[in-house]
């Protein structure tokens, strides 16, 4: 999932304070999974940001939606007749439902209320951690299920540096050392040759470096 | 501010602070009329929703009180409790009201001395802080 | 031979090797580099020259071992993937060339956690077995990594680190053979104070041959204190300080600790020496560069060999 974290409230007021109306919009999917921006969050928010107004002697009215996906258009339209008023829309989704937001509204000023952080799996109850990078070429079949661009502190593709102490990464005793935990699914599968492979360098066009990315499935394209 | 009665809202469990309350009543023990006690199945049901929405609608004090640690009639609704109630307290230092204003306490059923101890004892403290700033604030606009 | 590097001679030559270090300063003070590196002449075969070193903002690398090219040492020009992606690397590789700078170490360098800029961004656009190789086509098949042909291509004679003493201890042998097929020439390990370990990985890289493949310098470190000592211990990752170690440096009154210290390295290069597979030794005095010509002069290696 795509996780997220909420925004310092100093933060969130900033971009509220001039207003008396807001729509404040959760979204179902992840942010909903790791507890940052889903109806619950929605509803804790918009009692916080509603303290807070009164407290500085204002009113702040807040019309709570969480859609089912941010992320996408269809459902961004239903909040078409629910904007009216408001003067500014508040998103708890992820950059990517922000982003549709003010896409769709134009002319409404539009807010995050989380930080998008990264994507991840949830290790327990809880607690979120770092799991894939989108490299947009897959390394996984090679490195054990574990991957070294997500979960090495250094993106190291060929081994483990010489700070790997007990299982652990030198930077923090926290962060599990990627290689070490490569190594050892490597050879729970019989498979340690696997490790004697040079990885060459990557061509990082499929990411970043070659700029924003698009998917286009030319048979469900419109 | 001389005669400022605090309203407080103790979310209070069915298996212990509840009953907790009773015996309270049955013993002739006296603790403040300011507690409004709200009956939970259990403090783990308490959501933080519902504590801020306390706080928003004029409580001065909210507080869960549950079972004792690790005597929980669902386990561990009492430890998520606790973690809600430390997480509503940041929260509400970010939006610049005390923290204090939202307490967890524990108790066993048989405790009626204790729940009107900490019914007293978190009165008083509130009563000393003043009025939940955001009534303040609706007050000094009128 | 592949390169004209001092370094390879020596090696070929079957004698030992012996190269330090010279961390540059934090600031505009070429004064500083000429003064440390003087403490070096005529003591050691190459002078490694690090790169931001434990991620903080020094006088660049390049800059610094053009300094001691002019003064006419024989600088390693250190380089680290943090810091610079594959087109930054490239061009400094060649930029060093063209300055005489025939040797170099791939390395991918301490985390920024660790400096004074926490908050920089990674490169990591390649990691050092991956940069290793981009420097060995750039020479042998004079192409640069995007495959086009480099005209002169650099002749660097290439480095690499090696860690005998972090985990997995039982894939650190394999590191080093993928480092080998990578392209390196040589390899400075992390400073032994566990001998016994060290001797270990020592047979793990015979068995497989890589000490034919590959020429690795020991890499030493004096100890100065019994602060330091345990410094080294509990602090540094991938640091194994043997607990007898601590005690003999704390054993002794603190005045003398510093000439124990080098008594212990006396001591250990000694025995590293016949330790087959060991071509040279990598002294790192940290900030005791002036301790060094001592050091290797009681340690029976001087005069340097000369070619």
């Amino acid at each position: 999932m795509i996780t997220a974290e909420r925004k310092p409230m100093e933060e969130i007021l900033e971009y509220v304070r001039p207003c008396q109306r807001i729509l404040l919009v959760g979204c179902n999917e992840c942010v909903t999974v790791c507890a940052a921006g889903g109806r619950k969050e929605v509803g804790l928010l918009s009692s916080a940001l509603q303290m807070a107004a009164m407290k500085e002697g204002r009113t702040l009215e807040v019309k709570e939606i969480t859609l089912e996906r941010q992320c996408d258009p269809e459902y961004v339209e239903e909040l078409a007749s629910q904007v009216g008023d408001a003067e500014a829309i508040v998103s708890m989704a992820c950059g990517c439902g922000v982003q549709e937001l003010a896409r769709r509204y134009k002319s409404m000023r539009v807010y995050p209320a989380v930080n998008t952080k990264f994507m991840g799996a949830s290790e327990r109850q809880g607690v979120w951690a770092e799991r894939c990078q989108g490299c947009g070429d897959c390394l996984l079949g090679i490195t054990g299920g574990v991957c070294p661009i997500a979960r090495c502190s250094k993106q190291l593709m060929n081994g483990p540096c010489g700070g790997s102490t007990k299982g652990k990464c030198e930077i923090s005793q926290d962060v599990d050392c990627a290689w070490q935990l490569i190594w050892d699914r490597l050879k729970a599968l019989g498979v340690e040759d696997r490790y004697e492979e040079n990885i060459p360098a990557k061509d990082w066009r499929t990411g970043r470096g070659g700029g924003p990315r698009k998917i286009i499935r030319e048979d469900l394209a419109q | 501010m001389e005669n400022f009665e605090p309203i407080i809202v103790a979310f209070c469990c069915h298996y212990c602070a509840y009953t907790a309350a009773d015996m309270a009543g049955s013993k002739r023990l006296s603790y403040p009329p300011n507690v409004k006690i709200i009956k939970a199945p259990c403090s783990g049901k308490i959501d933080a929703i519902h504590i801020m929405q306390a706080l928003q609608k004029g409580a001065d004090g909210v507080y869960v009180a549950g079972c004792l640690e690790g005597d929980c009639h669902f386990k561990s609704g009492n430890t998520r409790a606790a973690q809600r109630v430390s997480y509503i307290k940041k929260l509400l230092e970010e939006i610049g009201i005390e923290g204090e204003r939202v307490e967890m306490f524990t108790m066993s059923a048989g405790m009626g001395e204790r729940f009107a101890e900490v019914a007293t004892e978190f009165t008083e403290k509130i009563r000393k802080m003043g009025p939940n700033p955001i009534k303040r604030a609706a007050k000094a606009a009128c | 031979m592949k390169t004209d590097s001092l370094l390879e001679k020596i090696f070929a030559s079957g004698q030992l090797a012996l190269t330090s270090e010279c961390g540059p300063p934090r600031g505009a003070a070429p004064d500083k580099v000429r003064e440390k590196a003087e403490l070096l002449r005529g003591c050691v075969d190459g002078v490694n020259v690090t790169d931001n070193q434990t991620a903080m903002v020094r006088m660049s690398s390049l800059a610094a071992c053009i300094i001691l090219k002019q003064m006419g040492l024989n600088p390693i020009l250190q380089m680290v993937t943090r810091d610079r992606n594959r087109l930054a690397l490239q061009s400094d590789v060649i930029g060093a060339y063209s300055h005489g700078i025939d040797t170099m170490i791939c390395l991918s360098g301490d985390h920024p956690h660790f400096g004074d800029h926490p908050m920089a961004a990674n490169v990591h656009d390649l990691d050092s077995v991956q940069f290793v190789n981009m420097v060995k086509n750039m020479r042998d098949d004079g192409k640069f990594q995007g495959g086009a042909d480099i005209d002169t291509p650099p002749k660097m004679f290439i480095g690499a680190a090696a860690n005998p003493f972090a985990d997995p201890f039982e894939l650190r042998v394999s590191r080093l053979a993928k480092k080998a097929k990578a392209g390196a020439d040589f390899i400075q390990t992390q400073c032994i104070y566990n001998v016994d370990k060290f001797e270990k990985w020592m047979e793990g890289v015979r068995d497989r041959g890589l000490d034919k493949e590959i020429y690795i310098m020991a890499g030493i470190t004096p100890m100065k204190s019994a602060g330091m000592a345990k410094y080294m211990k509990n602090k540094v990752p991938g640091m194994d300080v043997p607990d007898e170690m601590v005690k003999r440096m704390s054993g002794v009154p603190k005045e003398k600790q510093a000439e124990e210290g080098i008594k212990i390295c006396l001591e250990t290069m000694e025995r590293l020496k016949g330790v087959k597979g060991v071509a040279g030794f990598h002294l790192m005095a940290i900030e005791w560069e002036h301790r060094v010509k001592e050091i290797v002069e009681r340690a029976g290696l001087l005069p340097r060999p000369q070619f």
